[in-house]
């Protein structure tokens, strides 16, 4: 099947996700063609030229960074100029913002948050999660020719390689761009890194109250490991968001990640999956963290963190 | 000012799981439901909004059964002013809800439109972004902080990372709104009971139009190689933690 992904990058840098998805779509045996969506694409097209792209496209538009709508235009232009049978972006809030406008605009077959693809049984079938990713599917697109499936990020390793694609300039007119980017503002940095630890213990939701994090800064402190958390404790303003680990946080990978409370929602997932060993404490035995986990415990996290203040 | 938010009843799976005679989706005796977490937050973000405007009208939207109401007067009691429910007990993807939402919505003629991010239970990301196409809306999605001015809004979209794009955004607009953005207000018992005398307007869809994507086979994730779960008590569990930790980080 023919692919064309869309090259993601910040800041005149190429993402890594744009890599994963050429190793995803060589796994479908078409032609790989990679757009590169920007005010100077040459600067990137080296970047994306790894074994299994057959062709590098640069699409050159006004603005610097990314703005929804010229992505837009862009890529409804190049599906219908090249009829491309699948169309791949990362599942990332870039993509969250154009994506499923251009799906929804030209009537592609669409999924999101694909992690496995197959295109071998005749047409394509995807693989996603479905209820707090405690089940996943196969899904299929039965009367599209043409799909489009958002890839869920480090699903696959990078392409790597030296290439030999066709370099060429694809041409696209653009129009008026409605959301436009002004500035970018940094995270700030907190007291400490959660990042060069080698020990976090993690905590989450089934914290339950803030009155409770005392009671794990003291526990973190007595084990020697660095205390960190799941965002929903950034969101309610118990603790700063440079102790959030997950996909708009920081991606740590210390050699033991100790998870008590935290479900395992894949953005969470994202920023920690790495990690040397993870030991997760949650009392539902179904929750998707325990996939991830190389130990686990079906408990309560509190009754564990008493017994554990005991032993330290 | 109005705005119109769109959320949804999501369903929540248990510890436990069957599948349905089809094994296309979940035994709904094994679901409950509740009120997306990313829709109260686009909830109190359009209440504020209005607030600080002194006037104006919060219109919830939901495509869902007569059970999904239950959501919608969690809305209502947090003090949105109506709700308008597109009845359908199909399970719909992304865009065939957004086709579902967008003749309500154009009908409101709103000044902004709200969803969420994502919907808890299916993750897709993509029906507010889809909406915002078919009512040839700007939008702008992942958005953690919105200052409105006249025919346009600043507003942060929060990428990987936490890195903030300040993007300036032509008004009428759709936001997707991201979690943290406000602090969601509990609603009083008063307001719960109150809620229950507001208006919900029911509406049948029109042609949805084909399926994105089709469920062919749900299972249970397999194991792989799997947690290796620590037994016994707390006391047992927290040893057996222990002796891990020592062992890897020594
Ligand atoms: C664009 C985007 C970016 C995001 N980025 C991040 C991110 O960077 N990091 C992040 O964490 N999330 C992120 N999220 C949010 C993510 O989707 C989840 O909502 C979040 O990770 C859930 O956090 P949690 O596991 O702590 O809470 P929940 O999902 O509510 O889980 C709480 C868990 O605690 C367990 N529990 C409850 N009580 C007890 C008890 N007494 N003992 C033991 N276990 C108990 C429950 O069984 C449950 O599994 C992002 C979402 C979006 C849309
Ligand atoms: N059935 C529905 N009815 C109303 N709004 C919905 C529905 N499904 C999704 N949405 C909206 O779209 C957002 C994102 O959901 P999703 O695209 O499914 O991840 C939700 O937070 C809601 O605002």
């Amino acid at each position: 099947m023919s692919v064309l992904i869309v090259a993601e990058h910040l800041r005149g840098e190429l993402r890594p996700v744009t890599l994963e998805l050429v190793s995803a779509a060589q796994e479908l045996e078409g032609p790989v063609a990679v757009a590169v969506i920007a005010k100077d694409p040459s600067v990137l097209t080296d970047a994306v030229d790894v074994e299994g792209v057959n062709e590098i496209l640069s699409v050159k538009v006004d603005p610097e960074e990314f703005e929804n709508d010229v992505y837009q235009q862009a890529l409804e232009q190049l599906i219908e100029q090249r009829e491309p049978q699948v169309t791949f972006l990362g599942f990332t809030v870039n993509s969250m913002g154009y994506g499923p406008a251009v799906a929804a605009k030209l009537g592609l077959g669409f999924a999101s948050d694909v992690f496995s693809i197959d295109g071998t049984a005749g047409g394509l079938v995807a693989t996603r999660a479905f209820y707090g990713s405690k089940v996943q599917a196969e899904v299929e697109f039965p009367g599209h020719d043409r799909v489009m499936l958002l890839l869920r990020p480090t699903a696959w390793p990078p392409a790597e390689g030296a290439g030999s694609a066709v370099k060429e300039e694809g041409s696209v007119s653009s129009s008026c761009s409605r959301a436009r980017h002004k500035e970018f503002v940094d995270v700030a940095t907190g007291d400490v890194d959660i990042t060069t630890a080698d020990f976090l213990l993690s905590i989450g939701r089934g914290v339950g109250d803030k009155e409770n994090l005392p009671q794990f800064e003291g526990l973190a402190g007595k084990m020697g490991a660095i205390l960190s958390v799941s965002r929903p404790l950034v969101d309610q303003g118990w603790m700063p968001n440079s102790r959030q680990v997950g996909q708009s946080g920081k991606t740590v990978k210390p050699k033991v990640y100790l998870a008590l409370g935290i479900s395992g929602a894949v953005q969470h997932l994202a920023g920690m999956k790495t990690s040397g060993t993870i030991i997760a404490v949650n009392s539902d035995p179904e929750a998707a963290i325990f996939n991830v986990a190389h130990y686990g415990a079906v408990a309560d996290l509190f009754e564990v963190a008493e017994e554990l203040e005991k032993l330290y | 000012m109005k705005v119109v938010v769109a959320v949804k009843q999501v369903a929540v799976l248990g510890d436990e799981v069957e599948f349905t005679d089809d094994e296309r989706d979940v035994d709904p005796d094994y679901l409950d439901y509740a009120l997306n977490e990313w829709d109260t937050y686009a909830t109190e973000e359009a209440l504020r909004l209005c607030e600080a405007a002194g006037d104006g009208e919060v219109v919830v939207v939901s495509v869902g059964p007569e059970d999904a109401e239950e959501a919608m007067r969690r809305c209502l009691a947090m003090g949105a002013h109506r709700g308008i429910r597109v009845d359908s007990e199909d399970q719909l993807d992304p865009i065939q809800v957004a086709r579902a939402l967008a003749e309500v919505v154009r009908a409101e003629n709103p000044d902004l439109v709200f969803a969420g991010v994502q919907s808890a239970d299916a993750v897709q990301a993509a029906t507010g972004t889809a909406l915002a196409e078919l009512l040839d809306l700007p939008r702008v999605a992942v958005v953690t902080k919105i200052e409105l001015g006249d025919g346009k809004a600043t507003v942060n979209r929060e990428l990987e990372g936490g890195l903030l794009d300040v993007v300036e955004v032509d008004t009428p607009a759709l936001f997707t709104i991201q979690t943290g953005i406000n602090e969601p207000r509990y609603a009083t018992l008063r307001a719960i009971k109150q809620a229950e005398e507001k208006e919900i307007d029911v509406r049948q869809p029109g042609d949805l139009g084909e399926p994105a994507y089709r469920v062919k086979k749900m299972f249970v994730p397999p194991k792989g190689e799997g947690a290796e779960m620590l037994n016994g008590n707390a006391a047992d569990v927290a040893q057996k933690i222990k002796e891990i930790v020592e062992e890897h980080t020594g």
